[in-house]
């Protein structure tokens, strides 16, 4: 008997462990017990995800064909909706200027504020991962904005940081550089959104920095007898083997990167403004859903938001195989 | 060691790796000092990058001491005339609502949102991560999904649900989310822990006839100890710092919590009333700051095992 249920567990056959404990003729697993005892975890299995699924179908699927319904109507909430088929998408890109403009500064504030997110974090990562040292101290100093930096607190701090006057201004000032004041400045407002998200580099940046201490020093060393100089180890070792964190860093950046919005409604006094350069899609979304009352078109902006994403995630995911290394074993 | 290999190791220096070769005593000798020298100027670069990041901190915390007349002529660090006539002026709020209100409202929300995170995210990756049931693999793939899906698209038939349901301007569409575990992000975190973990305790409690209710109780709840503190602070700042949701569901100030309530300071002030503006600003960011100074080690290091953001 011992032994027998030792072996069960080694090998891990769940199912016959019950019988075994009742001594139940263990070389027979009578195959009804085998169905029951399934059935039993799948009830389990379905018991544990009650409120999981619940919010899944309730505030999720369901939701989402909901809004995928309303993409395709006009309605206000006060009343029922009306079919208008695929007005709302084309009046979108054929007859509505400001939100080809909000899809337009989204995009720009997505694919150049991620990158040099990417950047400085990989740089600063690399900074620490030098010395062990005294870098703890930094590593908590610089993740701290990452956890505020969306908050209505930052962005009000961010705002007198670049008013005119402000210590942005007299910094730059300063070296002759005179720009006045970035947040009424239409040209200047998008930068200084970019450079807030900058500013949270440190999430990004302790993700990679588990990444580099991951990487075996025997890998550098070996380089290094070939005659490989700093940039070359860089490009032959470093970028290949932290290659899946970038690959993480990059899709949830650039996903996060279009979810902005406390910031922007913050900064702008929830206009978007100034000539409509901090009028984020989101904003936008919630302007015309919201305040304007437009639902239905609200809702197709949100689907256009969400293929967009998902174009962005699928070719990452495709794009993958070609520069993300895996390694299974040898690390 | 030749010459030319010496220069090797200079540059592999520069480039902050191993020292290969410690015990050539005349090359060392060189390279203690230059390691030094090196030490000196990363010192003096990440310091300088900390005060570059942690300025507009520093500044909120100085700024909150300098009376309202001030901001505009000296946006500096310095308060010229320190005092703290700004908290006196915080404290009685805005809008006939007491800030008291709209910390306690901020703390009802938060604290709501740990206990219904953590309780309904902890069911849910239990069953992703140790039952076998049919349908497991397609409703993980769907979590994943979720993970990776802009919040914004659903907030307009969620608005009309928690509508019809009658459910605006109270917390009821900001907690329930919580206690259905939508939040993805700790789901995927729980998971990835408790698959860490190993079989062998649950399978003997299997065999002594325990069921998945106690295993998950008795066992698996007091091993994950540490990821559910981390999904604790994470789900109180992030309901903390939360804008959005607010500000679709609340519409009557005494139930504003603070980020809303610093709205109101926001349109009201940016012209009349900065000092009290930035005052509310530091106060609704003191908790989480709290929280980081206390936890940071939680914090970063549950970002860096699990590539949570911020």
């Amino acid at each position: 008997m011992t032994t027998t249920s030792t072996r069960v567990i080694v090998t891990g056959q769940k199912s016959s462990r019950r019988s075994l404990l009742r001594k139940e003729r263990p070389e027979n697993l009578s195959r009804p017990g085998q169905r029951a005892r399934v059935r039993k975890e799948t009830l389990a299995g379905y018991g544990f995800l009650v409120p999981w699924l619940v919010g899944f179908f309730g505030l999720t699927i369901i939701p989402m064909a909901y809004s995928l319904y309303l993409s395709f109507t006009s309605y206000n909430i006060f009343s029922p909706p009306k079919w208008i088929g695929l007005d709302n998408y084309v009046r979108m890109f054929t007859s509505d200027p400001a939100f080809i403009q909000s899809a337009q500064i989204t995009l720009i504030y997505v694919l150049v504020g991620t990158p040099i997110t990417l950047i400085a974090a990989l740089v600063v990562a690399m900074l620490l991962n030098y010395r062990d040292k005294g870098a703890g101290f930094f590593r908590s100093a610089f993740y701290a904005p990452s956890l505020i930096g969306g908050s209505v607190s930052v962005a009000i701090v961010w705002r007198a940081m670049f008013s005119a006057d402000g210590p942005v201004d007299n910094s730059l000032s300063f070296f002759g550089i005179d720009l006045g004041g970035w947040v009424g400045n239409p040209d200047l407002v998008l930068p200084m959104m970019i450079l807030l998200s900058v500013w949270m580099f440190g999430a990004t940046m302790v993700i990679f920095l588990a990444g580099l201490k991951q990487i075996p020093k025997e890998l550098y060393e070996a380089a290094e007898m070939d005659g490989a100089g700093p940039w070359h180890r860089f490009r032959a070792v470093t970028i290949p083997l932290l290659s899946p964190v970038i690959f993480f860093n990059l899709l949830l950046g650039l996903i996060g990167a279009f979810q902005v919005f406390a910031s922007a409604y913050i900064i702008s006094n929830g206009s978007g403004g100034p000539a409509g350069m901090t009028n984020f899609i989101t904003l936008y979304l919630y302007k015309r859903g919201f305040s304007d009352g437009q639902m239905g078109y609200a809702s197709a902006i949100a689907w256009v938001l969400l293929i967009v994403v998902a174009i962005i995630a699928f070719v990452l995911f495709r794009t993958q195989k070609s520069w993300v290394h895996y390694s299974g074993d040898n690390r | 060691m030749t010459t030319s290999s010496f220069a090797e190791n200079a540059l592999v220096l520069t480039e902050n790796q191993v020292d290969p070769d410690p015990k050539t005593t005349p090359t060392r000798r060189r390279r203690v000092k230059r390691k030094t020298w090196q030490t000196v100027i990363w010192m003096v670069v990440l310091l300088a990058i900390t005060a570059v990041v942690l300025y507009p901190l520093v500044w909120l915390l100085f700024s909150t001491f300098k009376p309202n007349a001030e901001f505009g002529q000296n946006m500096g660090l310095i308060p010229n005339n320190p005092t703290i006539e700004n908290y006196v002026k915080v404290m009685e709020g805005i809008a006939g609502v007491p800030m008291g209100k709209f910390f306690l409202n901020s703390f009802i929300i938060a604290v709501g949102s740990v206990i219904g995170t953590v309780l309904s995210s902890a069911l849910a990756a239990y069953a992703f991560a140790r039952i076998q049931f049919k349908g497991l693999g397609i409703l993980f793939a769907a979590m994943i999904g979720t993970l990776l899906l802009p919040f914004h698209v659903v907030i307009i038939p969620q608005y009309i649900l928690f509508n019809n349901l009658g459910m605006v301007d109270t917390f009821w569409p900001l907690l329930l989310p919580k206690f259905l575990a939508t939040e993805a992000f700790f789901v995927f975190l729980l998971v990835q822990f408790m698959r860490q973990m190993p079989r062998d305790m649950d399978e003997a409690a299997r065999i002594d006839g325990a069921g998945h209710v106690r295993i998950f109780w008795a066992i698996i709840l007091p091993l994950i100890k540490p990821a559910l503190i981390t999904c604790a602070i994470f789900s109180f700042i992030w309901a903390w710092n939360d804008f959005l949701g607010p500000l679709l569901y609340l519409t009557s100030p005494e139930n504003y919590p603070l980020p809303i309530a610093l709205r109101l300071y926001n349109d009201q002030s940016s012209s009349s009333d900065f000092g009290a503006t930035v005052t509310a600003s530091f106060i609704a960011l003191l908790p989480v700051l709290l929280f980081f100074l206390v936890f940071q080690r939680f914090l970063v290091d549950g970002v860096a095992t699990q590539g949570l953001k911020g």
